[in-house]
This record gives structure tokens, sequence and C-alpha cells, in this order.
């Protein structure tokens, strides 16, 4: 088997793995967590064996640049009286945020993760259980609650405009 | 396959989340060519330019110029040669050919004869690159017959090979083997085509 040049890598998968980063850390925390992604990942290339499944690789890496991410930000959290704002309700038209990010963070961390390595990634319960251990069960679980979850919060929170 | 059914179905939930953000991918792809330079694991930085003979290829390791590649060689072929051969390590950046970039097309407009880049000959071996290094010595707008380069590079039975050699040249219009004719005056075989042999040298004549 031959490796393909990582420029097609990054052609293939770069919209899905934003999509995961997006999904998992919002969209300021998106842009660095899949650039760290694919820097570890071009580093490690070379040695990839070229029977890889890909995409799931690259999501094993967005997983644990998205955990980094949010340790360093549970840290640098610092406790406060004040709320935050209530997101806008006045985004750009056709943009994600804020109504679907809102929803997506208030899903438990776990939930968060399976729905977007599953219905984002297309990965199965076996390779989403690899990546955030458990059984594939589990996984299931935590991404039918979580599907569940946003249908409530966000499609009918959205129908209610 | 049951992922793929259970996403259509659940589908209209991520709508807003646009599958391909074009805009997004420009920038992180930008920032990636900067971080990949800065930690020095670009080893084949590429990127096309528009000539008179058509669009080339050309691309890049630390070292040098690694590949200059006409579009009916099929880039991506030419793409996945150098993944192969040098490293699976490619990215589209045109920052590191900027000056290989300028002197192509100062070439291209008559106003250099000699190209002044860092050449990375790895791409080539034995024989083949012996015959390489001794054309840079056929100066501009000056052509050479396969015999005689044969016998210059000390092989004159070796005709063929020489051919071979052209024919094969990795940094074509840089390493001039459109300047290697044959004995019978006709310009012969070109990795670009026989249009664009014409088209060099008859760029270089006019000069």
């Amino acid at each position: 088997m031959r490796q393909q040049p990582f420029e097609a890598i990054v052609a293939r998968h770069g919209p899905t793995v934003l999509r995961v980063c997006r999904a998992i850390l919002g969209p300021t925390g998106a842009d660095d967590a899949w650039s760290e992604t694919f820097l570890s990942a071009m580093q490690a290339y070379p040695n990839l064996r070229p029977d890889s499944n890909v995409e799931a690789w690259l999501v094993t890496i967005a997983h644990r640049k998205a955990i980094d991410q949010l340790r360093a930000e549970s840290r640098r959290a610092v406790p406060t009286d004040d709320l935050p704002e209530k997101p806008s309700k006045d985004g750009m038209p056709g943009s994600w945020e804020p109504d679907l990010w809102a929803a997506l963070n208030a899903l438990p961390l776990k939930q968060r993760e399976t729905v977007a390595y599953h219905y984002l990634a297309g990965l199965p319960y076996a390779d989403v259980a690899e990546i955030l251990g458990g059984s594939p069960d589990a996984a299931r679980r935590a991404a039918a609650d979580g599907i569940a979850a946003l249908r409530k919060t966000y499609l009918e929170g959205e129908a209610r405009r | 396959m049951i992922a793929r059914k259970t996403q259509a179905n659940d589908g209209d939930l991520f709508a807003a989340l646009p599958e391909a953000d074009e805009a997004a991918q420009r920038r992180l792809h930008a920032r990636l060519v900067a971080a990949a330079t800065e930690a020095g694991i670009l080893d084949v930085a590429y990127r096309t330019i528009d000539t008179p003979v058509g669009t080339l290829l050309l691309a890049a390791t630390e070292k040098g110029l690694v590949r200059v590649a006409y579009a009916r060689e099929d880039y991506a072929m030419v793409l996945d040669q150098l993944a192969n051969s040098v490293s699976p390590r490619v990215l589209r950046a045109p920052a590191r050919l900027d000056m290989a970039a300028m002197e192509m097309e100062e070439y291209f407009a008559g106003r250099r004869s000699l190209f002044d880049l860092q050449l990375d000959f790895q791409l080539s071996h034995g024989f083949r690159r012996t015959v390489l290094s001794h054309l840079t010595e056929i100066g501009y707008g000056k052509t050479a017959s396969y015999a005689a380069v044969a016998a210059a590079v000390g092989n004159p039975k070796a005709v063929r090979a020489v051919g071979t050699a052209c024919a094969t040249n990795p940094l074509p219009v840089v390493v001039p083997c459109h300047r290697v004719v044959r004995s019978d005056g006709t310009v012969g075989q070109y990795v670009g085509g026989t249009d664009a042999k014409k088209a060099l040298l008859t760029l270089e004549a006019a000069a």
C-alpha cells in the first residue's frame, strides 16, 4: 500500500475534524484543537500503517487535543459571581452558533463526545468506545441520551422562536 | 453502515454546523503550513505556476527544488510519487517556492538565462544523475546532441541512456534537458511534449 500525500489527508478529513472540534469545544477553541491535531498527525504520519482507518486515527488525536484544551480551560477558570450573558439570538443567518453550540455545550462531555464521534465523524460505536474507554453499548446509550437532549433543547427550543 | 443510517435521520440536528467551511479550511491550512515549517516537518512543499508552456508544478524539500512537473505528467501521480519516494509529509505551501517561481517567471519573460536555485537531486540516481549534472553546462540558447552528451559524460555508446536520463529528468526547464536534441537537427522527445520543447528553444534563441 502506498501512502497519500498529507495534503490529500487534510483536504479529505479536515472539514470533518473541524466539525468534531467545533461540536466538542465551540467556535473559539475549535481552531486551536484542529491545528494541534493536524500538526501532531503530520508529525506521526510517516509511521502510520498504510491500512489504518485515517478518520478514526485523526478523531482519536482530536479527542486528546480537545481533552487537553478543556483541562487547560478549567485550570484557568476563575470563580465569579457574574453569570455569563445569555447567548444572543441574533447570530449570523445560517450560522451554527449560538443556538446549536449552546445546546451542545449544555450536554455532559461524554454525550457531546459520543454524539460528535458517531454522528459527525461517522465512527461506529466500537471505535467510539475505543477512543473514550468503556463499552460500545455505553457509547451507544450516551449518544442516544445526547441526541434526545439535543432534540429537546435545540430543535424544540428553535421551533418556539 | 448503521452510523450512516442514523446520521441521515438525525442530520437535521447538525445542519447548522457547516460540513465544509472553506474560509475556515483556508485559514487552518495556512496555519498548519506555518506550524509544520516551524517544527521542521514540512518535508515537501509544492505549488503550481502558470507559464507559456502550461501550468507547472514546483516542489521543494528543505534542501532545494526537487521536482518540476508538466501538467501532462498528472499532478496527482507526481505528488503520489513524491509522497512515496521523498516523504509523505507533503503540503501545498507556496512560500518555499517563491524564489523558484520568480526565476521561472523571469526565464519565461526572456529576462533570465541562468537559474540560481538550490537543487535537490535525490529523485535521480547513478548514470542519469551524472547526465543531468552535465546538462547545466549546455549554455542558454545552445543545444547539444544526445550523442555529444553521451561522449561528454565519458560513455559515447550510451546515447539511448542519455535519452532516458532526459526523459526522466525530475527538474525540467531548470536542468535544461530541452537543450539536448537529435543529431539530425530535429528536436526529439521531451517530458513536457515536443511543442513545449520547441517553445523553450524558440524562447532561448530569441533572447
